[in-house]
Order: C-alpha cells, then sequence, then structure tokens
C-alpha cells in the first residue's frame, strides 16, 4: 500500500507541494524522493501509532453507518428492533436482498436511475467539452459576455430554475420519462467551465500542426484535443454521476409513479409502507449506493480529484 | 482549402441577423490564405478567424442553456408577480406573493433552522483540518484505506444514509439511544421531537459534509511549499507551534473557500431532512428548510407564484452570505 520507502520518516508535519501532489496523497510513495532526507535536526523516528489510532478510529466511526446499514439488512426485522441492539444476525437473513424485488419495482428503478445517469454523463461530455473548447480556443463577437453569462447559471441556486423546467418537461409531455428526468441536467455550466479551463492549459503547437494538415476545427477538436483531455472528462464524467444517481428533488416531482421514477425517489417514497419491515427497506438502500460506491473504490483517485474539483462550483 | 469552405455551414442560414452571421462570400475569404485581405485587421479579429464554428461547436449547449436555465429565471421572476388558478391560468397578482412572505410565520423559521442547521455543519470544518492534517502526512501508510473509510459519505445518496441514520437515531431501538442509555440518560425521540429532529439532521449533515472538507483542505495542505516547514524547524517550533504558525495561515484561502461553499450547500438543504422525516412527520412544521417550504408550496400546495417568491428569497440570502463571506474575507485569510 502506500507508504514504502518513505514510511517512518521524520517530520510529520512535513508536506510536498509539487505537480505530484495528487498522486501523492491517493497513492503511494512511488514519486517520493528526496525532499526529507535532506533536513538533518530535529527528526525522531517514530512510527506514528498516535495518527493511525486516530485515523482508524475515526475512519471507522465514519463508515459506522454503512457497517450498521448491512448489519441491519442481514437481520430479522425482530433483531433490528430488538433492545439492546443485536450485533451479529443469529444467521444471515440473505432472503432480505430479492425481498426488495419482489416488494418494490426497485429493477425499475434502478434502470430508470442507470438509463438518466447514462444520459446525462454522455451529454456533458460531449456538449460541454465542444462549448469549452469553443469558450478556450476560438474567437467571436461577445464571447466574455455569453461566457459570463453561462457562469452566473453556478451563482443561482436551482430552486430558480425549477418551477418553469416542470413546466417545460410538462409541455414536451415527459413527466415519468426518462428522458424528462435527464434533460435539464444534460446541460451544465460547470462541466463546461471545468473543460474551458482543461482546453486553456492545453499546448496550441498540436492545433497548429492539424491546421497546416489541413484539419478542420471539427476534426481536430474530436481526433486530437477531444482524446487528449482524459483526465477533465472523467472529472466532469464523475461528478455528472454522482450527481444524477444521488439527485432527489428533480425525479420526485417530473416522476411520480413508482416504477417510472429513481431509486432516490423510489427510496424516500417508500419508508411509509416498510415500518414493518426495515431490515428489507436497509437491503434497498444498501444496493441503491452499492454501485457508486464500487466506483469510488475501484477509481479511487479519479474520484476524489473529482471531488477536488467540485468545490470551485461555490 | 475549398474542402474546408465546404465543411463549414453556410452561416446566414443558421442565424439570420445573429452574430455569427455573415455573407459567404466573408467565410470562404477567411478559408482562402491566398485572397488578399482587404478588411481592417481590427474588425477582423473582432469577427473572429474561425467563422461559424464557435456557433457550431456552442449551439447545443447554448440551446439547452437558453431553454432550461436563461428563460426559467425569466419565468420565475414573472411568475413571482402573478396567481395561478387551480387549474393552470393565471393572473396578474401584484406583489401579493411579496406581502404573503412577510405574513408567513414558517418564512423566519425555516430561515433560522435553515441557518442552525449551517452552523452546525460549519463545526465541521475544525474537525476536517485535523483529519487533513493526518491524511497528508508524508509517507502515511495505509492512506488509501483510510480515504475510503472518510471519503466513502461523500459518494452515498443522501436519501438512502438518511434512512439508515433514521434508524440509529430510533427512539425504542436506535443504536445512539442504547449508547445513551448505558449512561443512564433516557434518549429524546430524535426523528419526530422538534428541537431534537433538527439536530438530528444536522448530524448526518456534519457527517456526510465532512468528505469534501477533507479533500479540499487536503489540496490546501498539499499547497504549502515545505520549505516553510523546515524553516520553522530551523528557528526551533516544534509541530504544535508549526501547524499554528504555517498550516493554520497557509490554510486560510482554503478554509475560507470551503465556508462559502458549505454555507451555500448548508441553505440547500433538503434531501436529508425529506427522507430522514418521512410524510406526516409532527416535527416537519418546526424542522423545515427554506427549500423544503419551497418545494411544499411549489409541488404540494402549487401556489408556484408565492414558491418562485421564495425560491428568489433563496437567491437573496445566498447572495448575501457569498457577500458577508467575501467582505470578511479580508480581515482572516492570508494569501501568499
Amino acid at each position: 500500500m502506500a507508504g514504502g520507502p518513505t514510511a517512518g520518516e521524520p517530520g510529520s508535519a512535513h508536506r510536498r507541494r509539487d505537480g505530484g501532489a495528487r498522486d501523492g496523497r491517493t497513492g503511494g510513495g512511488r514519486t517520493r524522493t528526496g525532499g526529507g532526507r535532506t533536513r538533518t535536526g530535529g527528526g525522531r523516528t517514530r512510527p506514528r501509532y498516535g495518527t493511525h489510532a486516530v485515523l482508524l478510529i475515526g475512519g471507522l466511526l465514519m463508515v459506522f453507518p454503512f457497517l450498521w446499514q448491512i448489519n441491519m439488512s442481514l437481520s430479522t426485522h425482530a433483531e433490528v428492533t430488538s433492545v439492546p441492539p443485536t450485533w451479529l444476525p443469529a444467521e444471515p437473513q440473505w432472503g432480505n436482498y430479492p425481498a426488495v424485488f419482489e416488494q418494490i419495482p426497485f429493477l425499475n428503478q434502478f434502470l430508470n436511475t442507470a438509463a438518466v445517469t447514462v444520459l446525462r454523463v454522455v451529454g456533458q461530455l460531449i456538449l460541454c467539452a465542444m462549448a469549452g473548447y469553443a469558450f478556450a480556443r476560438m474567437e467571436f463577437r461577445g464571447k466574455n459576455v455569453l461566457f459570463a453569462l453561462v457562469l452566473s447559471i453556478l451563482m443561482v441556486p436551482y430552486q430558480i430554475y425549477l418551477i418553469p423546467q416542470y413546466g417545460i418537461i410538462q409541455e414536451l409531455g415527459w413527466l415519468n420519462t426518462v428522458a424528462g428526468i435527464a434533460a435539464p441536467g444534460i446541460f451544465s455550466a460547470f462541466g463546461t467551465f471545468l473543460m474551458r479551463q482543461h482546453f486553456m492549459g492545453m499546448p496550441r503547437s498540436l492545433e497548429e500542426a492539424a491546421r497546416l494538415d489541413g484539419a478542420s476545427p471539427w476534426q481536430t477538436f474530436w481526433r486530437i484535443m477531444f482524446p487528449l483531455s482524459g483526465p477533465a472528462l472523467s472529472a466532469v464524467a464523475i461528478l455528472t454521476a454522482l450527481a444524477s444517481w444521488n439527485d432527489l428533488m428533480w425525479p420526485l416531482i417530473v416522476a411520480t409513479y413508482d416504477d417510472r421514477t429513481t431509486l432516490a425517489v423510489g427510496l424516500s417514497t417508500m419508508q411509509g409502507q416498510f415500518t414493518s419491515n426495515y431490515p428489507v427497506m436497509m437491503a434497498a438502500s444498501f444496493m441503491a449506493m452499492l454501485p457508486l460506491m464500487i466506483l469510488f473504490i475501484v477509481l479511487q483517485r479519479r474520484v476524489v480529484e473529482g471531488l477536488a474539483h467540485s468545490g470551485m462550483k461555490g | 482549402m475549398s474542402e474546408r469552405a465546404a465543411q463549414a455551414p453556410v452561416p446566414d442560414t443558421v442565424t439570420p441577423g445573429g452574430q455569427f452571421a455573415r455573407t459567404s462570400a466573408e467565410v470562404a475569404r477567411e478559408h482562402d490564405a491566398s485572397e488578399p485581405d482587404t478588411a481592417p485587421p481590427q474588425r477582423r479579429r473582432r469577427r473572429g478567424k474561425d467563422g461559424a464554428w464557435p456557433f457550431v461547436f456552442l449551439a447545443p449547449l447554448m440551446l439547452g442553456i437558453v431553454v432550461f436555465y436563461f428563460w426559467p429565471i425569466v419565468a420565475t421572476v414573472l411568475n413571482s408577480f402573478s396567481t395561478f388558478g387551480p387549474f393552470g391560468g393565471r393572473t396578474f397578482a401584484g406583489l401579493e406573493n411579496y406581502a404573503k412572505l412577510f405574513q408567513d410565520s414558517f418564512i423566519p423559521r425555516a430561515i433560522l433552522n435553515t441557518a442552525i442547521y449551517t452552523g452546525i455543519v460549519l463545526l465541521g470544518i475544525p474537525i476536517a483540518v485535523g483529519i487533513a492534517s493526518l491524511l497528508t502526512q508524508k509517507g502515511l501508510r495505509f492512506s488509501r484505506f483510510y480515504q475510503i473509510l472518510f471519503f466513502l459519505p461523500a459518494v452515498s445518496m443522501p436519501v438512502a444514509v438518511a434512512l439508515v441514520w433514521r434508524m440509529i437515531f430510533n427512539k425504542e431501538f436506535g443504536i445512539i439511544n442504547y449508547a445513551l442509555s448505558l449512561v443512564g440518560i433516557e434518549g429524546p425521540y430524535w426523528v419526530t421531537a422538534p428541537g431534537w429532529s433538527l439536530l438530528a439532521v444536522s448530524i448526518v449533515g456534519l457527517w456526510s459534509s465532512l468528505p469534501l472538507a477533507v479533500i479540499i483542505l487536503s489540496a490546501g495542505l498539499q499547497g504549502i511549499p515545505p520549505e516553510l516547514y523546515e524553516a520553522a524547524q530551523l528557528d526551533g517550533a516544534g509541530p504544535a507551534r508549526q501547524f499554528r504558525s504555517v498550516t493554520v495561515p497557509l490554510l486560510t484561502p482554503s478554509i475560507f473557500f470551503l465556508t462559502i461553499i458549505t454555507a451555500i450547500n448548508g441553505f440547500q438543504l433538503f434531501d436529508l431532512l425529506f427522507a430522514m422525516m418521512g410524510q406526516a412527520n409532527p416535527a416537519m412544521a418546526d424542522t423545515q428548510s427554506l427549500v423544503y417550504l419551497f418545494y411544499a408550496e411549489a409541488f404540494r400546495q402549487n401556489d408556484q407564484g408565492y414558491a418562485s417568491v421564495i425560491a428568489l428569497l433563496i437567491l437573496l440570502i445566498i447572495g448575501l452570505i457569498t457577500l458577508l463571506q467575501f467582505r470578511m474575507q479580508r480581515r482572516w485569510v492570508h494569501y501568499e
């Protein structure tokens, strides 16, 4: 895991600042050489038991709700409601998981959520990359004003948009459809901003070479600039996927039928029916979170980078 | 060259009179380098060397932005001066909806609730500073593992998480009240008692906002030049003094930025509240946030005019918070 060559290095407050910082935070000590080695004074070599104790206890507190959720999802109703609490079920009730599919339209909601997420991610990647490229690299009248107008969307809380957006979706006849749930979220000012920043930082020499070879801006963009935008595209994709998968308010108002809506809405409105069956409710909510948790654990570094970008939205 | 010109769409037909509209002769001239340049250089730059391409690249996004964002801002302002009949149809209502805002006793209560929630969530920032400075220690072992533990709430669906916390906060069999009973305290009805319910929602809000805070602060910590620590060490500063005199001052831009986004997110409280409180909760009237009130007016009561006024109020409050923080920034934020 992390650490490697620098484990047990003196001086706990010593930090890096170079470009590899992000890698260093999330990954191993591959890129770390130098640094602390040059310092001589004041260092004691100590294996930081205190740090590990604090991080482990704090970290377990953070994930406790998830562990408890899994515990409850494998318990019987009697075990969940027992006092004192049952720490581990006498016999794991795996049947609570299939029961979710029998008792609520979980599969429909899961597929709806996935479809909305895919539509939004793909739509944003294409539209935001194209627009971001135009804002970064093209000259046209009114560019700065237009870009400022697009950015101003980020300053406005989404409640301002919600009622008219609902009216538009209603006019289109898209209530209770995947298209209706996905539509407004396909167009993102923030994604455009991120892509513009990315393209601004790319060297112009690539495009000039392509132009000399007779490529049109369209070809230059799709064949050269877009394929070279991996990190920025992944940040946009991850942020969009998180926002889309977890969103509650918008699907709650545009998709009111149980089998036409998303997981977030399904979970939030099924509470009433489920007071008699907590374990199944816990199984459903755990399965709803699972895809993003897996995504996070597999693509940890990218997700953390993406989340760091999301801060800029303020 | 001629092939390239042919690929460019004919701008006249795309936006007649718009900012990208030009004669096809102009486009052809720009795509033909051999033609002598007759237009003044400044004019050429203003109109752009890229012809109609900006339009091609921007039109798909801008279409959606105009329909789903620009127009709704106008519509919401118009709606705020309107009354809607039960079966559609609107009439001009003047300032009626605005007057209602000042008579509605739920509004000050909702502002207070949202402010309390935001205040409690902001308490997470000092905790996050501590966690981030531990997590970013150089050469820390198992840091990937710790990150998973600390960051997992950031990717978790708020609604699903709220259902779990609802069980944890349950009056009869919740694990928190069980823990309290071990030290002889009888736990309250966390979810259904006014006051307690806001505290419970705020605790969950703090928990779920902690990961983002740690991520942003970690990035800030890694931007601090190591030489400063070396210098501090040479001056005889111990770890505690280094933290106070180097880490904290240099982290203030990150902390400032974080307080703004935490406050803005705090004022957007809805998902957690909605899912934790559930429907028909007796404590809802005393716990509801501004955004919940907006939702209830717009989509439960179908009073879209009044809901638009609430939305504008949220815009105003968030604008004021941001402005206030930027004014106070000068007092405590250090920039290098």
